[in-house]
């Protein structure tokens, strides 16, 4: 008895077993705390840097649109009006597109091979890197379809969207890459979301005698609301940041122009364009357009998880 | 049997459904091989027999359920009043619309309770007056009671029983000619389930009912005719096919069974 | 007859036939295709951009351009190898920062948490953290490394951009490693703890491995992602037509794949624009090639 004893000799738990298992839980928090702190970080020192800006124009800021830096001038009215214009837009486009594509992949319309292709295609697509979508926007898809931009400017001149001759960078193109960039978003998270309907409500639908899309318009995108609504403001949220693609199609004119086909400018596109050479007080001001992109996409974050719970529905 | 696909099988004017030589596969594994049954019109029909026989299977042909698993296939007939459910020209969703269709677990809709039942009749077409069919229907399906003071709220802020009667009163509303079952009571406490029983011995005045149970005592208390299926090994095929062993009136099978194999059955020796 | 779908034909026979103009049916058919469309035009641009890098890169594919440097601008000939090297240690750089931090803050969210006031405060950082515009990563990074010159005196360095980059991995690792710690199996814990194991041991002998390849899965497309981020490095690790040589490369500037697509795809000259597309080639190809890796691991994981 004793002796089978004594072959443990570890029962007794020796002190450093203690010390690196409280270490290791203290590790643990401490990296974990690393996402607090960048994210703080990240916030002071995009606030701080853009103080001095902040103080000069306060929130004339957002609503001039003279980008000056030979007369040290700053107003961010066109960046954030494109900001805005670009992803609202490319989300009006995508959002159709992109749950359509889901529905398209997820129902029993074609085989289930197909689909799985087209599925993997989708989100191949998200994984190829904006700077080549920007390279082919450029060389590729903005010559494609600049006929078809001449023919809305000869057309709806008298629209002050299309009031401006297509020159080739501008804001319709920056549009189109956009809904490139976040389509493969919407479609995969309304297909998981569809996915995730559980079957018995399939089944229901179709037990009463719905029609397939039937049961989808009344029953399954109903149902799925919630997690689709996530993923689109996921979209959103990644338009409005999205910098390397528009970067290189919209054309960065800090002229205002309210026509979908003049080169425009976003926040996320001014900075990666001026940022490495600006000084003095235009650094500042771009940390100030830089505040309030993040800003935006914090509130578009939020705003997304508070929708989310709220159109969660139980099943 | 002379396979004569063209013109439909005489069938005798009492039967509603009539399942001829029907075998179903997924992919190219065989369910269910050789099933004839002639389910009578105005009666409760009652599919018994121990797991993977493939009674829910053939139940779900029965209104081309099946057709939402991918692969299902269906070798043979099954008529509904003299005409194929299978012909190529047939419309599933017409099918559905006359033969209702209530499942294993509850499944409301994610909608009001209201909405839930108004719902599959606007689409069918339903120009009557809804409030009256809404109550009509769950006072049927013996749940009104529970619901009249909260039609406006979720079908799922109801207990598990009152959902899987809103489900029937949901079938009930369509106007089906035949409503069927697939184990409706197996997620069910004894008490829902003895509701529900009452409320299939109401709506068969007026539909035809075939309901898939695993409980016998349940197909004694509730079926006019009884169908017993069995699975069984097959020479060089994989798993076990389902087949029907034996069809008649409830009382014979549960009392003086022709087949081995169903005595067994009903007299707990087996499954 | 209050239900219009009820008909039968003369003979008593349901009609159960598919009719073709029944309005249902036409609004089905519509939509059917309407579908079939948004599908073609979401998988469109993914076969053109992908048939253009293929062509227009591939055929430029040589020996030369794997191994040399880049041409001045405006001339001819010259490769893409110092940024194909920067890519690799830049992205490096990233991973060995994000993995460990995002592992140990995942693990202590998955392990340690049970969900208190902390956690959620975490969980909701990480979800901000991942929707922060990848090229605020790149004006923190300036603002606060490059600036500052804090890395031995050194502005613009490989190690500043790959700290950009590893506050973009961050978040995906983080999330990776809590949910997959979560698939494991309470049981698999209460074993290992029932036997006496420690907390620490439990973690790191059974779940950790347990949730091996979900994990690794995360951080392998996360390494996939951060490999084609240009945002965040135009202004931290720069540009440089030269080698990096041995360690001292890590703290000055560096060449790496995307941001040599930028600065070559603006500049008007044919060249320089065919060297992005072959650029554009080799990381297209690097980074597919990590991405059906890790769908690899994830089918193998779930045999």
């Amino acid at each position: 008895m004793s002796e089978s004893k004594e072959l443990y000799l570890l029962r007794r738990r020796p002190p450093s077993e203690k010390v690196v298992d409280v270490s290791f839980k203290y590790l643990a928090v401490t990296l974990a705390s690393m996402v607090a702190v960048v994210l703080f970080a990240i916030l002071i020192v995009v606030f701080w840097g853009s103080l001095e800006s902040m103080g000069r124009y306060g929130l004339k800021f957002l609503v001039t649109s003279n980008w000056n830096p030979v007369d040290d001038e700053y107003g961010a009215f066109t960046a954030i009006y494109g900001t805005i214009v670009t992803s609202m837009l490319s989300l009006l486009i995508a959002v159709p597109l992109g749950v359509g594509t889901a529905v398209f992949i997820t129902e029993n319309i074609i085989p289930l091979r197909i689909r799985n292709v087209i599925g993997v295609m989708v989100e191949l697509l998200a994984a190829i890197p904006s700077v080549v979508l920007g390279l082919w926007a450029i060389f590729v898809m903005e010559p494609f379809i600049r006929p078809f931009l001449e023919f809305l400017y000869a057309t709806f001149e008298w629209l002050p969207i299309f009031s401006s001759p297509p020159i080739g960078p501008g804001t319709a193109p920056a549009i189109l890459i956009l809904v490139v960039m976040i389509l493969p978003i919407i479609t995969s998270i309304s297909r998981d979301s569809l996915n995730q309907v559980p079957d018995k409500l399939r089944q229901a639908a179709y037990g009463v005698g719905t029609t397939r899309w039937g049961a989808v318009l009344n029953v399954l995108l109903p149902a799925a609301i919630s997690g689709i609504v996530g993923g689109v403001m996921l979209a959103l949220g990644r338009a409005m940041g999205e910098t390397m693609a528009v970067t290189m199609i919209i054309g960065n004119s800090n002229n205002f122009s309210p026509s979908l086909l003049a080169p425009g400018n976003t926040i996320a596109a001014m900075l990666a364009n001026q940022f490495g050479e600006a000084d003095g007080s235009q650094v500042s001001s771009l940390m100030y357009a830089a505040f309030i992109l993040m800003i935006l996409s914090l509130a578009v974050n939020v705003f997304a998880q508070w929708l989310v719970k709220r159109l969660s529905l139980k099943y | 049997m002379p396979d004569s696909t063209l013109t439909p099988q005489p069938v005798s004017e009492n039967t509603c459904i009539s399942i001829q030589n029907a075998t179903i596969s997924y992919g190219s594994y065989e369910a269910v091989k050789n099933v004839y049954c002639d389910i009578p019109r105005g009666k409760v029909t009652a599919f018994i027999g121990p797991s993977g026989c493939g009674k829910s299977t053939v139940l779900r042909a029965l209104n081309r359920m099946n057709d939402l698993i991918e692969g299902c296939s269906l070798r043979g007939r099954v008529l509904f009043d003299g005409a194929d459910l299978y012909d190529p020209s047939v419309d599933p969703v017409e099918v559905r619309r006359r033969i209702g269709m209530v499942f294993q677990q509850p499944n409301p809709f994610p909608k009001s309770i209201y909405e839930n039942i108004a719902f599959g009749a606007r689409i069918n077409g339903f120009t009557g007056d809804m409030d009256e069919l809404v109550e009509r229907s769950l006072r049927q399906a013996a749940v009104w009671d529970e619901c009249k003071d909260k039609l406006n709220e979720s079908g799922y802020s109801l207990s598990g029983g009152q959902q899987q009667r809103l489900c029937i009163a949901r079938t009930i509303a369509i106007q089906p000619e035949v409503i069927l079952m697939d184990e409706p009571c197996s997620a069910l406490d004894p008490i829902s389930t003895l509701k529900i029983e009452e409320t299939m011995h109401e709506l068969k005045k007026s539909f035809t009912i075939v309901i898939v149970t695993h409980n016998m005592q349940q197909a004694v208390r509730v079926s006019d005719m009884t169908a017993f299926y069995n699975a069984e090994a097959v020479e060089g095929g994989s798993g076990k096919v389902g087949y029907l062993v034996e069809f008649n009136e409830t009382e014979k099978i549960f009392n003086a069974p022709t087949q081995q194999a169903t005595q067994d059955y009903v007299s707990g020796r087996f499954g | 007859m209050t239900f219009s779908s009820s008909h039968r034909l003369a003979n008593g026979v349901p009609d159960l036939a598919y009719k073709q103009g029944l309005r249902r049916n036409l609004i089905a058919r519509l939509l059917t295709v309407i579908a079939g469309l948004f599908a073609a035009i979401a998988v469109l641009p993914l076969i053109a951009v992908l048939v253009y890098v293929l062509i227009k890169g591939g055929q430029k594919i040589s020996l030369t351009l794997l191994t040399e440097l880049p041409p001045p601008p405006g001339l001819e000939g010259g490769g893409i190898a110092n940024a194909i090297i920067g890519s690799i240690v830049v992205t490096l750089i990233a991973a060995v920062i994000a993995i460990p931090v995002g592992v140990g803050g995942g693990i202590f969210l998955a392990e340690y948490s049970r969900g208190g006031k902390f956690a959620q405060f975490i969980r909701f950082g990480t979800n901000v953290l991942s929707g922060v515009p990848s090229i605020i990563a790149g004006v923190f990074i300036y603002g606060t490394i490059v600036t500052s010159r804090i890395l031995f005196g050194n502005a613009y360095s490989a190690a500043a951009g790959g700290m950009a980059l590893s506050i973009l991995m961050l978040p995906t690792v983080i999330k990776t490693t809590d949910e997959g710690l979560k698939l494991v199996s309470d049981d698999l814990r209460r074993g290992a703890l029932g036997v006496g194991a420690s907390k620490f041991v439990t973690v790191v002998r059974i779940t950790l491995p347990t949730a091996f390849t979900p994990i690794a899965t995360g951080v392998v497309l996360s390494i996939a992602r951060a490999a084609g981020e240009t945002a965040p490095l135009i202004f931290t690790a720069l540009f440089s037509p030269f080698w990096s040589e041995g360690i001292d490369g890590v703290f000055n500037p560096i060449a790496t794949l995307s941001v040599l697509i930028y600065n070559f795809a603006i500049m008007p000259y044919e060249a320089q624009n065919e060297l992005a597309w072959a650029a554009s080639f080799v990381l297209v190809l690097f980074i597919l090639g990590l991405n059906l890796f890790a769908r690899w691991l994830g089918q193998f994981a779930s045999k």
